[in-house]
């Protein structure tokens, strides 16, 4: 516990520091992508052994991966070799200065989120030296997940402080050779979040990335993993719904999720990284790996997700249901627009008795984007009394872009029950005349119905987060109808 | 307040409205009847400004303003309210929310301040009551799995909320049964007076035993062939369309 609180101190303390970034202005390492690289990285972590023997033997699985390209996406190589596995953030004097410096398009974005002058210039990168709300945010944070034994710290922080839990689940989720990018993520991850949850413990706050704000430059591959002990309840935040500035193309996360006896966890993501220009030049590439595992009896995982931004995303938050009565839920709303891909879903595998999962997926395609649902449902033979119930929904906007809806279902129980529903409409004309022909107008109004379309979605989210998420959508659909 | 001069407007080049000439002041209520497909539904769209409806000559002036050439929501701003035959479903979007947000456009329009959360939910209460509206509705999807009379009560509930200066009603009567009929007719009665006026479109004289009108007016292959009191509608429940528009049944 002590050792927590004193973690969070330093994080909080060492992003205001003078000296922070020149010292770690010397870290970035070549590009390339090998044993160097990752002894580098481990011995700029001050990790363990045991730590760069985990990441040599991701490496060594990874060069015998090939690539997938079984998504609906489309995008040139990738140069492995030619990235820098570790970079350091950018130095002040490479920053913007001063809000003036910053791109006026990203500035109304945050006017009409409502975001804070000097949450701006943390957003927008500028070096931030006064201290604003954040360390009474933080005092107060941290003072009370330490009363409740809540571990939260960096994903370095873990393994120097907590080796033993981080041996013990890390990769226990989403094992080394689960997938190419996975693989990719466990060689070379940068940092991330841990979160440990005692038994029986409900953590006493929403714990969120937001505030972690040394996480905002964990860059592009980033490792989290949380842990629910028996009977413990933790709601987490990740993202932000701010747009990010950020010059790494290439992210590929890994989450895991574990959930053990009656404990319950519910992860929401806001996810708005930039989306490259109407022609969709830039961006990030966000090919990201998240699981959940309901290891106890009864346990619960609920992801809910709103995913706007981000030139190509990859993503399918899924649950191991092995607990018996254990449940996996997956809410997401998609959005593309403009040249954005989407690829996205989940994947429900039943493997306890009497497993139930809920998937509900609203996809919204606008400009010339194309956004796909892919869902997997697997009834194991041994999940007796298994049910599932999919509903996945596509509203377009437009007549350029594209939803897609690649289900899968695997049944090998035959007392399952597994629902399929789907629909694609378009925003009718007459809903829009009807809304605009009341006094509303064209933009405000397309927001309403979208708005609406998501609606079983957002109630999902944390109320600050549903807000944010709503006023998200409207922006991003900015210019969709015209 | 409306004035409609020489109105002719298309649909897909097949010509709907050929030359409507209507004056309406304020206060007045007039009753456009006539046989299915003379125009009535084209002529309430394009009052409202639907898009789809290609006006190719004529008109329409609303307080001393060009209508044809404001946005719809615009048209409402300027008070003009069209309560449709076929409200439409919004799911997921709450009733109450989509009225204020509605009421609060058209107060934007015309320069006025949103009115507080706490008086548009009085205002709500007091004209729910009104037009008999059930208030549990309120809180749910625009129409979404509403009857066909608490539809058409929705709408008139709306305009209650909105108070627009012309009220246009789209064969409101349709599909309604007599006291359901009775009930729209009297939410409707309960907001007429010497400032707001009325087009209420319909097929049967029957809404016009509860809604009087000033005129009656029939339209047949897109023009007012003839106007008289609110006897002409009797004259029509009696004896058909055929007579005035010369056609055998």
């Amino acid at each position: 516990m002590a050792s927590n609180a004193q973690d969070l101190d330093t994080l909080v303390g060492r992003h205001y520091s003078a000296g922070f970034y020149t010292e770690i202005e010397q870290d970035t390492a070549p590009p390339g992508l090998n044993e160097d690289t990752l002894r580098l990285i481990s011995a700029k972590k001050d990790e363990p052994e045991w730590m760069l023997e985990w990441r040599l033997k991701a490496l060594e699985r990874f060069r015998a991966m090939r690539e997938p390209n079984w998504a609906h996406v489309h995008y040139p190589p990738i140069d492995f070799q030619a990235i820098s596995y570790y970079a350091a953030p950018k130095s002040d004097k490479d920053r913007p200065k001063s809000l003036d410096e910053v791109d006026p398009k990203l500035l109304e974005t945050y006017e009409k989120l409502g975001i804070p002058l000097e949450e701006q210039k943390m957003l927008a990168g500028i070096a931030v030296d006064v201290v604003f709300d954040s360390v009474s945010v933080h005092t107060t944070f941290r003072d009370k997940l330490a009363e409740a034994g809540v571990i939260f710290c960096s994903f370095a922080e873990a393994v120097r402080e907590h080796p033993e839990l981080v041996q013990k689940y890390l990769g226990s989720v989403v094992p080394v050779t689960d997938n190419f990018y996975a693989a990719l993520n466990s060689a070379v991850f940068s940092d991330g979040s841990f979160v440990y949850i005692p038994k029986h413990t409900r953590c006493p706050m929403e714990l969120s990335t937001y505030f972690r704000i040394n996480a905002m430059n964990t860059g592009q591959f980033e490792r989290t993993l949380v842990i629910a002990d028996e009977g413990s309840y933790v709601s987490y935040l990740e993202g932000c719904t701010a747009p990010m500035r950020d010059e790494n193309q290439l992210h590929a996360a890994v989450v895991e999720l574990v959930a053990l006896d009656d404990a319950e966890i519910k992860y929401s993501t806001v996810q708005n990284w930039y989306p490259g220009d109407e022609e969709g030049r830039g961006g990030i590439y966000n090919f990201v790996t998240k699981r959940g595992d309901c290891r106890g009896a009864r346990s619960k995982i609920s992801w809910t997700q709103v995913e706007t931004g981000s030139a190509i995303t990859w993503k399918y938050p899924s649950c191991l249901l092995k607990g018996e009565n254990s449940i996996g839920e997956f809410y997401s709303v998609a959005l593309t627009n403009n040249r954005q891909q989407a690829d996205t879903g989940t994947k429900m595998v039943h493997l306890g008795r009497g497993t139930r999962s809920t998937i509900v997926s609203k996809g919204i395609s606008a400009g010339r984007s194309q956004n796909a649902y892919r869902g997997l449902v697997r009834i194991a033979p041994g999940a007796e009394g298994a049910r599932n119930y999919t509903q996945c929904d596509s509203l377009l906007l437009g007549d350029q872009c594209g939803a897609h809806t690649f289900p899968y279902i695997e049944c090998r129980n035959p007392g399952a029950q597994v629902e399929h529903e789907a629909s694609t409409s378009r925003i009718s004309d007459d809903q829009l005349f009807y809304l605009r022909s009341r006094g509303i107008k064209t933009e405000d109004a397309v927001n309403m119905i979208v708005n609406g379309f998501c609606k079983e979605v957002f109630k999902e989210l944390p109320m600050e987060f549903a807000v944010e998420a709503q006023k998200l959508l409207g922006i991003s659909l900015e210019g969709a109808v015209g | 307040m409306l004035e409609i001069k020489n109105l002719h407007a298309e649909v897909a080049g097949k010509p709907i409205l050929r030359g409507i000439d209507l004056t309406v002041r304020p206060g007045e209520t007039h009753a456009i009847m006539g046989p299915n497909g003379s125009g009535k539904s084209t002529l309430s769209h394009v009052l409202a400004g639907r898009e789809g409806y290609t006006v190719t000559d004529g008109s329409v002036t609303f307080n001393g303003k060009s209508l044809l050439d404001l946005e719809p929501e615009e048209r409402a701003g300027e008070g003009v309210f069209l309560a449709f035959q076929y409200p439409v479903e919004i799911p997921g979007v709450n009733n109450t929310y989509m009225l204020k947000a509605a009421l609060n456009g058209i107060r934007a329009y015309r320069g006025e301040p949103e009115l507080s959360a706490v008086d548009f939910l009085k205002l709500v209460k007091a004209r729910v009551k009104a037009v008999g509206l059930d208030e549990g509705l309120l809180n749910r999807p625009v129409n979404e799995g509403f009857s066909g009379g608490e539809k058409k009560r929705n709408e008139v509930f709306q305009m209650s909320v909105l108070e627009p200066l012309l009220a246009i009603l789209d064969e409101t009567d349709s599909g309604l049964d007599i006291d359901a009929l009775k009930a729209v007719a009297e939410g409707v009665n309960a907001l007429r007076d010497a400032n707001r006026s009325f087009i209420v479109v319909t097929h049967y004289q029957r809404l016009l035993d509860y809604i009087v009108p000033d005129y009656v007016h029939v339209l047949s292959k897109g023009r007012i062939i003839k106007t008289g009191g609110k006897e002409l509608a009797l004259e029509l429940e009696a004896r058909g369309y055929d007579w005035l528009t010369g056609e055998a049944a």
